[in-house]
């Protein structure tokens, strides 16, 4: 059943952002009395293209968690899931998740989250897993694990003819049509490849906006910050992937961001230091964080998160091909694995990369006690990074959404001291 | 002339503190290096290894015997202590022989060991095999082919020439022969646990990992003559499963103390020794035999997603086959996918009303009065009430 998005009320990206979350939030809420089926996805290898030709309501169970953590709801949800017996050491959106759960699917935001039809979980983050094995025996319903190879070593590269690409692409591809087939057995439809084309052509369009929007920021000054707008640009990326109102938002987008840079209006009045932010954000203080860098004149000019969050089709000019839509799929889906989600493990070169891209001068690592997808091997990365390349950086530490683990004075003091090792270089010139 | 119970025990003593040693070995030798290929757990396909002439290595972290000194600025201080001392092995220099490296994507945490190893040991080729969490597709089999086919020829480049089909055959053998009298150890465990403890179980399967599997065989094919003809006494004390070791190991201090009240009649400590849980054909192509059994003839555990294998089935069948009235369900602490699991299984038995106990250790600790306690009262429990 076909969503209409309700009218607009003002054309430009932050009303339409909002009113497109709000339209999704809606959605999801009446799913079920549209009789539309829901699909439980993440953020990194989702196959939402496929869902969408199925119709499938989407809901981004990361999402609703970050979104306790915004609005300031986290604790109350976490307490719940560790009461009913989840370690501290859980990853907190599980936890959060569970708590949900245990809340009869009232989020915060208002919306009843209906129980999934489908839910999927791909192996870029093995916690996806455990979280689909959590909702198998809450729901239900059993998991979909859609096993997406990554890199296997820093430098590895997956080059299409060879015979190591041809198998990773034939098993991903393999998968999709096992996925294919529990669609069409939950939906009563058949897979129709045309939509699929109609649907990859939406995502092309707003992944070619979307590598502009970011390569806008490369201009000084620059005209967002990676960790507080970037967040809301993903947010809706994710929500509207694939479809025509995706698309709208993407060139409104666009449009003020390219207006931003050619009127000289940066994010922070006075640019003083622009740097790359490694990890995921600490929701529960995500203006907070991004306030102490920013009274120093910091900017958050790119993000590894901006790329792995936003399902990696900004890494090297992605696209595919609709004349060949499945197939194209499995490439794309591969690839962006491999070029895009799965540098954790190995991102200390492209954090250099992103560095002279955006004539950054540091890297902030944060470290999240909840995720040690991102998180496990920062503190060796930041070492690689210092010691290889001579660039100043910054290591902090709190979580996700859980609160417990955010400590400003402590914060504060390292950002604050790591804002004099860059005054210092520029000072002496070393920047 | 018959061989008397005090020989027995001299000998399984000899063979026991041998496998204590192998077990505990961390160094690789100047002899060896270059000629060891490690791996992270949980499971590795060394039959490949083992037909490239080379020794496959698991790397089961530093137990409590390692002082960590320069991995703790290297690794988040949330991260697991399987990931950390094996970091500090390699930091220190323990591993310098390694002539290779492979992580698997068992959790996040251990797809970042070849990152760590990359950065600081790129001269080991540190890599992913990427292993798929999907076993359930058609195509789950041709894809782990390719993947091994992968590793084929890596370590064909590294010794310069093919690993012949005839050469990966030789391993298979050697390893069917390793499978079955692994799984005769886990037989005696089960049926007389007085005959075998689970921690002379663990060091004669642990010490397979630092040596040539024929000699392995040969230690495991002398120990169970010995432990066929052991005199023992017989004990009453509850029939207990515990899980929880399929990755980081738990100190032997803490098997000794639940061992003290329990028999522990099966486990998965160490269970990647023994993730194929039968024969792989000798026939045919043997690369595909060796993937076609990692999808079809293979056991269970938390980082291994299978619809074919619900967890709580799992526990279930090891329950009822090996006769146990209770279970211990362990997790390292940190490691996520077990302590999801612990919880799973923990309401699981509540539901149905089955007697078990949680624990969780790291691999670091060195202090079990406490423990001790625990388990002597879920003991007592199962004997009195």
């Amino acid at each position: 059943m076909a969503n209409t998005a309700l009218p607009a009320a003002k054309a430009d990206a932050r009303t339409t952002g909002q009113r497109l979350v709000n339209q999704w939030l809606a959605n999801i809420h009446s799913a079920p009395e549209r009789g539309q089926p829901v699909a439980y996805i993440f953020v990194m290898g989702n196959a939402v293209e496929i869902l969408r030709t199925f119709d499938f309501e989407l809901v981004f169970p990361e999402i609703n968690s970050l979104q306790t953590g915004v609005r300031k709801a986290a604790p109350d949800f976490l307490a719940k899931a560790e009461d009913y017996g989840f370690s501290p050491d859980v990853c907190s959106y599980v936890k959060a998740d569970v708590g949900l759960m245990l809340s009869n699917m009232e989020h915060p935001s208002g919306t009843h989250i209906p129980k999934p039809d489908i839910a999927i979980a791909s192996s870029l983050c093995n916690v996806y897993i455990k979280w689909a094995e959590i909702w198998e025996r809450h729901f239900g319903v059993p998991a979909f694990v859609l096993d997406i190879p990554g890199k296997r070593f820093a430098n590895w590269q997956p080059l299409p003819g060879t015979p190591q690409y041809g198998a990773d692409k034939r098993w991903v591809e393999g998968q999709l049509c096992d996925l294919i087939e529990r669609c069409e057995h939950i939906t009563g439809k058949k897979f129709d490849p045309d939509r699929l084309a109609e649907v990859e052509s939406n995502v092309n369009e707003m992944i070619r906006l979307w590598v502009e929007i970011l390569k806008l920021n490369q201009q000084r000054p620059a005209p967002y910050n990676s960790m507080l707008d970037g967040l809301t640009y993903i947010g809706v990326l994710n929500a509207w992937r694939g479809t025509p109102e995706g698309v709208e938002y993407m060139r409104l987008l666009h449009d003020e961001v390219a207006g931003k840079v050619a009127r000289g209006e940066g994010r922070v009045q006075e640019e003083r230091f622009r740097l790359i932010f490694s990890g995921t954000p600490c929701y529960v203080n995500m203006r907070r964080m991004v306030d102490l860098f920013e009274s120093h004149g910091g900017v958050f000019a790119a993000s590894d998160y901006l790329t792995y969050a936003a399902g990696g089709l900004d890494s090297s000019g992605l696209f595919y091909d609709p004349s060949r839509p499945l197939e194209s799929l499995a490439e794309v889906t591969t690839l962006a694995s491999q070029l895009g989600l799965s540098n954790h493990f190995f991102s200390h070169q492209t954090l250099a990369q992103q560095v002279k891209e955006y004539a950054a001068d540091g890297i902030v690592y944060h470290g999240i006690k909840s995720c040690r997808t991102v998180a496990t091997s920062m503190a060796d990365n930041r070492e690689y990074v210092t010691s290889r390349y001579g660039l100043p950086t910054l290591y902090i530490e709190s979580d996700l959404i859980d609160p417990r683990y955010w400590s400003d004075a402590q914060i504060k003091n390292r950002v604050d001291a790591f804002f004099e090792v860059l005054e210092q270089r520029t000072l002496k010139g070393g920047r | 002339m018959a061989i008397t119970a005090s020989e027995i025990e001299t000998s399984l003593t000899g063979i026991l503190a041998r496998c204590h040693e192998l077990s505990l070995r961390q160094h690789i030798g100047e002899d060896e290096a270059d000629k060891v290929i490690g791996y992270f757990p949980v499971y590795f396909p060394e039959e490949i290894v083992h037909a490239a002439g080379l020794r496959p290595h698991a790397l089961y972290g530093g137990g409590n015997r390692v002082e960590v000194r320069y991995a703790d600025a290297r690794i988040g201080s949330f991260v697991c202590s399987i990931c950390r001392s094996t970091t500090e092995l390699g930091l220190n220099g323990s591993l310098n022989g390694l002539g290779g490296f492979f992580a698997q994507p068992i959790c996040d945490a251990a797809k970042h060991m070849a990152g760590i190893w990359g950065r600081n040991f790129p001269q080991q080729d540190p890599q992913i095999l990427a292993l798929p969490q999907n076993v359930n597709s058609a195509a789950s089999v041709r894809y782990v082919y390719d993947e091994y086919q992968r590793l084929r020829e890596i370590l064909a480049q590294k010794i310069g020439h093919a690993i012949t089909d005839d050469a990966l055959r030789a391993s298979l053998r050697v390893y069917n022969e390793n499978r079955r009298l692994q799984r005769a150890l886990y037989a005696l465990k089960r049926e007389d646990p007085a005959r075998l403890s689970t921690v002379e179980a663990y060091l004669l399967i642990r010490a397979g990992t630092r040596f040539r599997r024929e000699e392995h065989n040969e230690l495991l094919r002398n120990a169970l003559e010995l432990l066929a003809a052991r005199h023992i006494r017989p004990m009453d004390k509850p029939r207990v499963v515990f899980l929880g070791g399929f990755c980081e190991q738990p100190p032997l201090e803490m098997i000794e103390t639940i061992e003290d009240v329990c028999f522990v009649v099966d486990d998965d400590l160490l269970i990647g020794q023994r993730w194929i849980t039968e024969d792989v054909p000798e026939d045919g192509d043997p690369v595909w035999a060796l993937a076609e059994s990692y999808i079809q003839r293979s056991a269970a555990s938390p980082v291994q997603f299978d619809a074919r294998k619900r967890k709580e089935d799992v526990l279930m069948t090891m329950m009822r086959e090996a006769r146990a009235e209770a279970a211990i369900i362990s997790a390292a602490k940190f490691c996520e996918p077990g302590l999801d699991d612990q919880l799973a299984l923990s309401r699981w038995l509540d539901q149905e009303k089955i007697p078990y106990l949680v624990l969780e250790f790291e691999e670091k600790m060195t202090s079990f009065e406490q423990m001790a306690m625990q388990v002597e009262t879920f003991a007592e429990s199962l004997l009195f009430v």
